[in-house]
């Protein structure tokens, strides 16, 4: 368990040290590893982000069609709320909605928040238990079944998936 | 190589596009929740824009911009997470047009539920 998050840690500094310098000279690839190795192995025993993950295939494939959906929503609202903004009579229809979530595993629900942020138009202010409470600058429902599929329900089957 | 250029700074124009509208979004809407939404969210894939349209004019800088591309998006969400429920727990005003507010029925029952015991 140990050995696994610090690998991972590893690997994940040694590619932004790659990304960072931009050469694939052997001293600078040299200090990257030296850099690399020394930081996970002091920092992976508290390292919690790899914690329960599986690396399977299946995780690789939904962890992709994850970022398309993602990404399209993100273009999405974007355009909504430009559109929005320059609106002359600002139709907005704001208020705070909760919604529950299915997912288990705290970074899962960290991810969840974070995408539904992300997204112009809801925004994730507090998370009680296994509740989300979301404002929601165009309010179309109050019925949080309703909500959570308007809402999360995209994001949350690829998620369940990934982190369970 | 010069169509490339040229298609990157028209890329970066529509980031900065976006991001004036968040700008104007900031200004026009009428409490901090919606000023959030529009401020620190439509400037996301402005950002994003922006950066990509650099990479595009210098290869040289793809991965760094990649770098800052997936930086801003883990930090975004977290610092406007933040400022907004700050603002929600010292009882920040809510517009008139807000349909509802449910978290705060729910601070009010757990309050209660603290008076009981």
């Amino acid at each position: 368990m140990n050995i696994r998050n610090i690998v991972n840690l590893f690997v994940l500094l040694f590619l932004i040290w790659l990304m960072l310098t931009g050469t694939l000279e052997p001293v600078s690839i040299a200090v990257g590893l030296l850099l690399a190795a020394g930081l996970s192995i002091a920092f992976g025993k508290n390292s919690m982000v790899f914690g329960k993950l599986r690396f399977t295939p299946k995780m690789f494939y939904y962890t992709f069609l994850y970022l398309v959906v993602f990404g399209w929503e993100l273009i999405k609202s974007n355009f909504k709320v430009a559109l929005l903004v320059i609106n002359p009579k600002l139709p907005i229809n704001p208020g705070i909605i909760k919604v529950k979530t299915k997912l288990k595993s705290p970074m899962g629900r960290m991810i969840l928040a974070n995408s539904v942020t992300l997204t112009p138009g809801t925004l994730t202010i507090d998370i009680i238990g296994d509740t989300f409470y979301i404002h929601w600058i165009d309010v179309k429902t109050l019925d949080p079944e309703e909500a959570g599929r308007e809402i999360i329900g995209k994001f949350e089957k690829y998620l369940e998936v990934i982190y369970g | 190589m010069e169509g490339i250029k040229i298609a990157g700074a028209i890329i970066t124009l529509v980031g900065a596009i976006f991001i004036f509208l968040g700008g104007l979004g900031l200004v026009r809407m009428p409490d901090l929740f919606n000023r959030i939404q529009a401020g620190t969210k439509a400037s996301t894939l402005g950002t994003i824009l922006s950066l990509i349209g650099l990479a595009m004019v210098n290869e040289g800088w793809i991965w760094k911009l990649l770098i800052i591309i997936v930086f801003v998006l883990i930090t975004n969400p977290v610092s406007s997470n933040m400022i907004a429920r700050a603002a929600h727990h010292r009882g920040e005003k809510l517009t008139g047009q807000t349909l509802t507010d449910m978290l705060e029925e729910e601070t009010d029952n757990s309050k209660e539920m603290e008076d009981e015991l």
